[in-house]
């Protein structure tokens, strides 16, 4: 089975990146842009063994590595 | 019992909250008699902000006053942003070196990388251009759990905001030890280039001038950053991972450009850096200069986020961002020059008579505070002193030392990271970014910068010490030592040490026995700035640095700014004679070399100060090199003649043969007199001993690429593959190899 997860930058956080992203957006038209916000989606393919587990591994492998706890929230999903 | 997170901005808050805060129930009492009635969240907000320790300096105003401030050449003193020397041709430097430990800790990249734009945003807004950062670590033990991660993060933290800035880093001074483990020292430090005619102040004056918000929008982040700043850490708060502040260097070179371009118009009355407490101390310093009173509306602040209440403006400490006060009539040119930036430029007030910071949102008035009163009456605490019970003896690691031998000694020397090379971390940085370096820290005990645009090659030196290692055994000594070593470095490179900025990093003040460290280190500082006249014109205090009741070791951090033409000859050629300048040192108290032996537990005695020797060897060393009688020259340093030496032998191509009186550690681990080494050309070393009777030539330069201690009978030899144990150091911190 096939798990996603998106690491992002806590809301409350300065977002440089996507800041300059939607500058540039405007300048292409996109002029009506409020924000942008840039993430990370990981895929990971895991063995099939119940979508309650692999929710709960993918949630550790953000929490022990792929998350910056003090600046960045992830949320995991599952593929139907 | 009242949340502070559950009450609105309007909201007349109780003891409880007020404690949250940060208030003591003395400090809310003080508040309700200024303000007349008790104060609502958003009063309390400010009060507390600043009144806290990061702002206030209420536990160390009382002892700072001590430190020397004036001298002919000081143009702006402690107080300000920053703090500016003249240097003649009508030019100043500006410069200061500013803490950023606590954030640092939490989040190692982010945290350092805001701390160098803090500071940078302080030099510049004085109207200086900054030329040259540099930085001051102190990290737990090598071989501690959380040191490569914090290492690896706030060296390139430092090296991301200077290089896209575009300001060279050209000093660091790294260290580890013990007591770090739980609260790292990341002091970070800037100097620019001011026209004398040119300097601003944060001041609000002129009734109906308006007040300008520009930079950055204001979001969540940091929110209570001052307040944070002022308390010990606990493992507990370590969970509760507080929001930190990302920086966009690329706005701050944007707002430094779009600020200096304001400078040079007629536009501007004053202007002030967002830093710790953010809206909150901006407005309220401004106010209280200027003895006068602000009006602001913060529906005009720009938001990242929609809703945000007004204590959460007035508290949020997002990077780059500032207050700047225009003449009435000048608004227009302002934003012009920020749209230009693409910088956010609202007003968001009027400067007003009544002394009163006077908030409004949502077309209600949220806060009404004195702006004087509560400047005038922060708290301010003489706190009970009285020193380490820790008995004086004999350092039992002097024998131990000398049972060794030079072999022994230097090869144990040569891989500690307190002495290592500086090449890895210096490497990660821009160091010449803006072509003002002539010599950059990795080879030079200080970096030198070009002043562009001047006359003739006039250029200044910057170098950062902390003598944490000292001040632990004996705080006023290790503060003189401080001192005497960024003395010594500035005079190395041939330049005239004018002024200094500290930084004093130091444990939880309610506890006695830090305090008196605290008390017993600015007496060290005073005397020895005092002594060698060189004034303290700018510096932060940073207190609470210590983990469950752990503290810190005290670390004044000394960032010594010199004067000179040009910069070291540097150029070296076999034949060349190796100078001493001074007597063979002696005394092993107080050598770092007997770390390399055990841990001291006592207090011991070392050196006595004699600022007469220290005046005396800089003024032959500081004449020698700008003469151009020396071409390299190392003072003393951490690690003695031997670290000297392996840092002469390091920064060039050949070898170097050193005469030492005996063959044996002492002579050259031992830090007991201020003198130098260094190299002369042998055209020039005859001049040198002539005119400085206390210079001895005591080796010569090598063609080959050897280091060679020797005395009459015998010799040790190391290789040019040797030094590569200086490198190792590092990457072994960072694989976290114990």
């Amino acid at each position: 089975m096939r798990g996603r997860i998106i690491v992002r930058k806590k809301p409350e956080l300065l977002d440089p990146e996507g800041d300059t992203i939607r500058a540039a957006l405007a300048r292409l038209g996109f002029d009506d842009v409020e924000q942008v916000r840039v993430a990370k989606v990981f895929e990971v393919d895991l063995p099939d063994g119940g979508r309650a587990v692999a929710e709960a591994r993918l949630q550790d492998m953000a929490e022990q590595l792929l998350q910056n706890p003090v600046m960045e929230d992830a949320t995991v999903e599952i593929d139907p | 019992m009242s949340r502070l997170s559950q009450l609105t901005d309007t909201d007349v808050v109780d003891i409880a909250a007020a404690e949250e805060a940060g208030l003591s129930d003395m400090e809310f009492a003080r508040a309700q008699k200024i303000l007349g009635r008790v104060p609502n969240k958003v009063e309390l907000g400010c009060i507390a902000s600043m009144w806290s320790e990061h702002c206030s300096y209420k536990s160390s105003r009382v002892h700072l006053k001590k430190l020397p401030s004036e001298g002919p050449r000081v143009v702006q003193g402690p107080g300000e942003n920053a703090g500016i020397i003249d240097i003649g041709d009508g030019l100043g430097v500006c410069f200061k070196v500013e803490s950023h430990n606590h954030p640092s800790f939490i989040e190692p990249f982010q945290g350092s990388a805001t701390g160098v734009g803090g500071i940078l945003r302080d030099v510049f807004t004085m109207g200086a251009r900054p030329i040259a950062l540099g930085n001051l670590l102190r990290f737990g033990a090598a071989h501690h759990e959380k040191t490569p991660r914090l290492f690896d993060g706030v060296v390139r933290g430092i090296g991301h905001y200077g290089n896209c800035f575009g300001a060279p880093t050209s000093y660091t001074d790294v260290a580890f030890a013990n007591a770090f483990n739980g609260n790292i020292l990341v002091n970070a430090f800037a100097l620019g280039i001011v026209p004398l005619d040119g300097i601003f102040l944060g001041t609000a004056s002129g009734v109906g001038n308006p007040i300008f918000y520009v930079g950055a929008k204001t979001g969540r982040d940091g929110i209570h950053g001052a307040t944070m700043a002022s308390d010990a850490f606990s493992d507990d708060e370590e969970l509760e991972r507080p929001t930190v502040q990302v920086g966009d260097p690329f706005r701050e070179k944007l707002l430094l450009e779009a600020c200096l371009e304001c400078f040079a118009t007629d536009a501007l009355v004053g202007i002030q850096d967002m830093g710790a407490a953010g809206l909150t101390s901006s407005t309220f310093e401004m106010a209280s200069r200027a003895g006068g009173g602000v009006h602001i509306d913060l529906d005009k602040v720009p938001t990242r986020e929609a809703g945000m209440s007004a204590y959460e403006k007035m508290l949020s400490e997002s990077q780059e961002r500032m207050v700047l006060v225009a003449h009435k009539g000048k608004e227009q040119v302002v934003r012009d020059i920020f749209a230009k930036w693409e910088l956010d430029c609202v007003e968001i007030g009027r400067v007003t008579d009544d002394g009163m910071v006077v908030l409004e949102q949502g077309g209600q008035e949220v806060a009404r505070v004195p702006a004087r009163p509560l400047a005038d009456e922060a708290p301010k605490y003489d706190r009970p002193c009285h020193p380490a019970t820790m008995s004086l003896k004999r350092d039992e690691r002097v024998a131990d030392m000398q049972a060794d031998n030079v072999k022994g000694f230097i090869t144990r020397l040569m891989p500690q990271p307190d002495v290592a090379s500086r090449r890895f971390v210096l490497e990660q940085f821009d160091r010449h970014v803006g072509a003002s370096t002539l010599v950059d820290g990795m080879h030079s005990p200080a970096a030198v910068h070009d002043v562009v645009d001047s006359p003739a090659d006039k250029a200044v030196s910057l170098c950062l010490v902390a003598r944490d290692d000292l001040c632990a055994i004996e705080p006023s000594s290790g503060a003189l030592r401080t001192v005497q070593e960024a003395y010594l470095r500035i005079c190395a490179v041939g330049h005239e040490p004018i002024g200094v900025s500290d930084c004093l990093n130091h444990g939880n003040p309610q506890n006695p026995e830090q305090m008196n460290a605290f008390v017993e280190v600015i007496e060290g500082l005073a005397q020895a700035c005092g002594d060698l006249s060189v004034p303290v014109v700018s510096g932060n205090v940073s207190l609470y640095n210590e983990t469950d009741g752990r503290s810190i070791w005290p670390t004044p951090t000394i960032a010594m700014v010199g004067l000179g033409r040009g910069a070291p000859a540097m150029t070296v050629a076999p034949g060349d004679a190796v100078v001493l300048f001074g007597a063979w040192p002696e005394r092993l108290e107080g050598a770092f070399g007997l770390r390399l032996y055990g841990k001291l537990t006592d207090r011991t005695m070392f050196a006595d100060w004699a600022h007469g020797e220290v005046l005396r060897t800089g003024r032959a060393m500081r004449e020698a090199v700008a003469a151009g009688q020396v071409a390299r020259l190392w003072p003393m340093v951490p690690g003695g003649v031997g670290r000297m030496a392996i840092e002469l032998f390091d920064g060039i191509a050949h070898g170097l043969e050193v005469v030492v009186p005996k063959l044996a550690p002492g002579p050259l681990a031992a830090e007991d007199r201020p003198v130098g080494l260094g190299i002369a050309p042998q055209a020039t070393v005859e001049a040198l001993t002539r005119q400085h009777p206390d210079v001895q030539v005591v080796g010569k330069v090598l063609e080959e690429g050897r280091l060679r201690f020797v005395d009459g009978t015998d010799e040790v030899t190391f290789e040019r593959a040797d030094l590569a144990r200086r490198d190792e150091a590092w990457a072994r911190i960072v694989a976290g190899v114990r």
